[in-house]
């Protein structure tokens, strides 16, 4: 069953050179409890597809649907149903942890008795129990990631939008939130569609690739298809065939030297 | 639902105030300096108002309180912004004009509170007024933070850097100060700088907040300070909430 629906969402945003087509229609499905990798080069629309998707940036064309409730009638409803974690997070650097969650659960409409109840929960489940009481600016990168995504599952979202997850982590730190991402899926059947400009974590973590390139859908499979199909075998890397399907691959080597 | 909404959100901003006790203070620098320095310039010179020159000027000065401060509310706004707090919030179902109103309801908080030690201090030097006077001085106070602030956050919210939002800020708010004749009282002024400056909205708050610290509680200053006021308050907060509810592209 389809928990994401779009049909030709689109945006333009007006600027003083004229108008810049971000998105220029984009059709999608994805499945409930499925991991959705949603890449593309710099400035291909994935962010700006995923603020419409989180009712952010009203689109100005094309449709969709998130959690059964229609972007453009029901914004409220999309709300409800799905969680958001923009590249540069959004906690408060001089606010606890713990302040950050409950006023989060409170954002969701939680009475303060059940926000701060959620908080411990949260905290325990996404390993910040030590850290309740300290300013978020004191977290070291990947501690700040899980709050960001703990704020995220306050009101238990049945779809989470991570845009660009685990950029500026450690190695441990990313394959900790690989782990965890997957445990959202095993145990709570969340859908979760990301962005990533890594191909071994967008291979290692996605059941499924959507590709976008100028603001259109320009492949969309399974890791092992989209191999198949545009790297020429099952066995070619997930960068080649992103580069075959984009159509950008590595400059072209000139022979001669440059003169200096 | 906006009540609570709004409470939440007032909450979160106060506590950040309260936070920084320096923040919290600040504002109040220019009018006392003001009050300390050009005040007592005032006490021998005929300014044509009833009263003393501290009835003229302390209004003057609050509302200067409130212009300054009000103005660049906004700033915090464009800071959350890049931390990604507003969007955070924005993804939540929390009501788009409790995201505007909590924070200006805080901002008008801390501007009463100043405005308060600022009337205390003006009394220390020299000020007598009806209590009466002095409270609808702090309600005028009030009014204007919700109708600055609001537009100040609206204003934030469409551009993208501190270095844009400054100047754009200073270029408004010296000429409303120099105009509404927050300092001296446009009754001095000449023919077409008198005529200028009844344009200028804060020249009705101003004559309106004089009358108030003299004891006049019912004259035509009075009702055009409160008309101008309210209907500023209300045009300032539905552009805000409109900011609020369209993201920023």
């Amino acid at each position: 069953m389809a928990v994401i629906s779009a049909a030709g969402l689109a945006r333009t945003f007006q600027t003083r050179r004229g108008p810049v087509e971000a998105v220029r229609g984009i059709d999608l499905t994805v499945r409930e409890g499925e991991i959705l990798g949603f890449l593309g080069p710099n400035g291909a629309g994935k962010t700006t597809t995923l603020r419409m998707l989180t009712t952010l940036l009203a689109p100005t064309g094309g449709a969709a649907t998130v959690a059964g409730h229609d972007l453009a009638a029901d914004p409220a409803g999309v709300r409800r149903a799905c969680g958001y974690v923009a590249q540069s997070g959004g906690v408060d650097a001089q606010i606890s942890v713990r302040e950050e969650l409950v006023t989060q659960g409170r954002l969701y409409r939680l009475t303060k008795p059940q926000a701060i109840a959620r908080a411990g929960e949260l905290a325990r489940e996404l390993g910040l129990d030590e850290l309740l009481d300290r300013k978020t600016s004191a977290l070291s990168g990947g501690q700040r990631r899980r709050l960001d995504i703990a704020m995220a599952l306050t009101h238990r979202p049945k779809v989470l939008f991570l845009d660009e997850p685990t950029t500026g982590l450690d190695p441990g730190s990313r394959a900790d939130l690989w782990d965890l991402i997957r445990r959202l899926r095993d145990e709570h059947g969340t859908t979760v569609f990301l962005t990533t400009h890594y191909l071994d974590e967008a291979d290692a973590l996605s059941d499924r690739l959507v590709i976008v390139d100028r603001g259109v859908v320009v492949a969309d499979g399974t890791p092992s298809a989209l191999k198949l199909e545009h790297g020429g075998s099952i066995d070619a890397s997930l960068q080649d065939t992103f580069l075959a399907i984009t159509g950008r691959g590595p400059a072209p080597v000139d022979a001669t030297p440059v003169a200096v | 639902m906006l009540l609570q909404d709004t409470a939440l959100i007032y909450g979160r901003y106060l506590r950040q105030s309260l936070r920084s006790r320096f923040a919290l203070l600040f504002g109040l620098l220019m009018p006392l300096l003001y009050l300390c320095f050009f005040g007592p310039l005032l006490t021998g010179l005929p300014l044509g108002g009833r009263g003393s020159s501290w009835q003229l000027l302390v209004p003057g000065l609050l509302l200067q309180l409130g212009l300054f401060g009000a103005s660049f509310a906004g700033f915090s706004i464009i800071i959350e912004n890049s931390q990604g707090v507003v969007e955070r919030m924005r993804v939540t179902p929390v009501s788009r004009l409790a995201l505007l109103l909590g924070r200006v309801l805080r901002d008008t908080t801390v501007f009463v509170f100043q405005a308060v030690l600022l009337v205390l201090a003006a009394v220390a030097m020299g000020l007598r007024a009806p209590l009466g006077g002095v409270l609808i001085g702090f309600a005028f106070v009030a009014l204007l933070t919700v109708s600055l602030g609001s537009l100040s956050y609206a204003m934030a919210m469409k551009v993208h850097t501190p270095q844009e939002f400054g100047p754009l800020v200073n270029a408004m708010t010296m000429p409303s100060m120099l105009l509404s004749g927050l300092m001296l009282p446009m009754s001095l002024a000449p023919a077409w700088l008198d005529v200028l400056s009844h344009l200028m909205p804060f020249r009705y708050l101003v004559d309106a907040v004089r009358d108030a610290y003299v004891g006049s509680y019912t004259t035509g200053h009075m009702l055009y300070g409160v008309l101008v006021a309210l209907g500023l308050s209300g045009l300032a907060v539905t552009v805000g909430t409109r900011v609020f509810r369209t993201a920023r592209a």
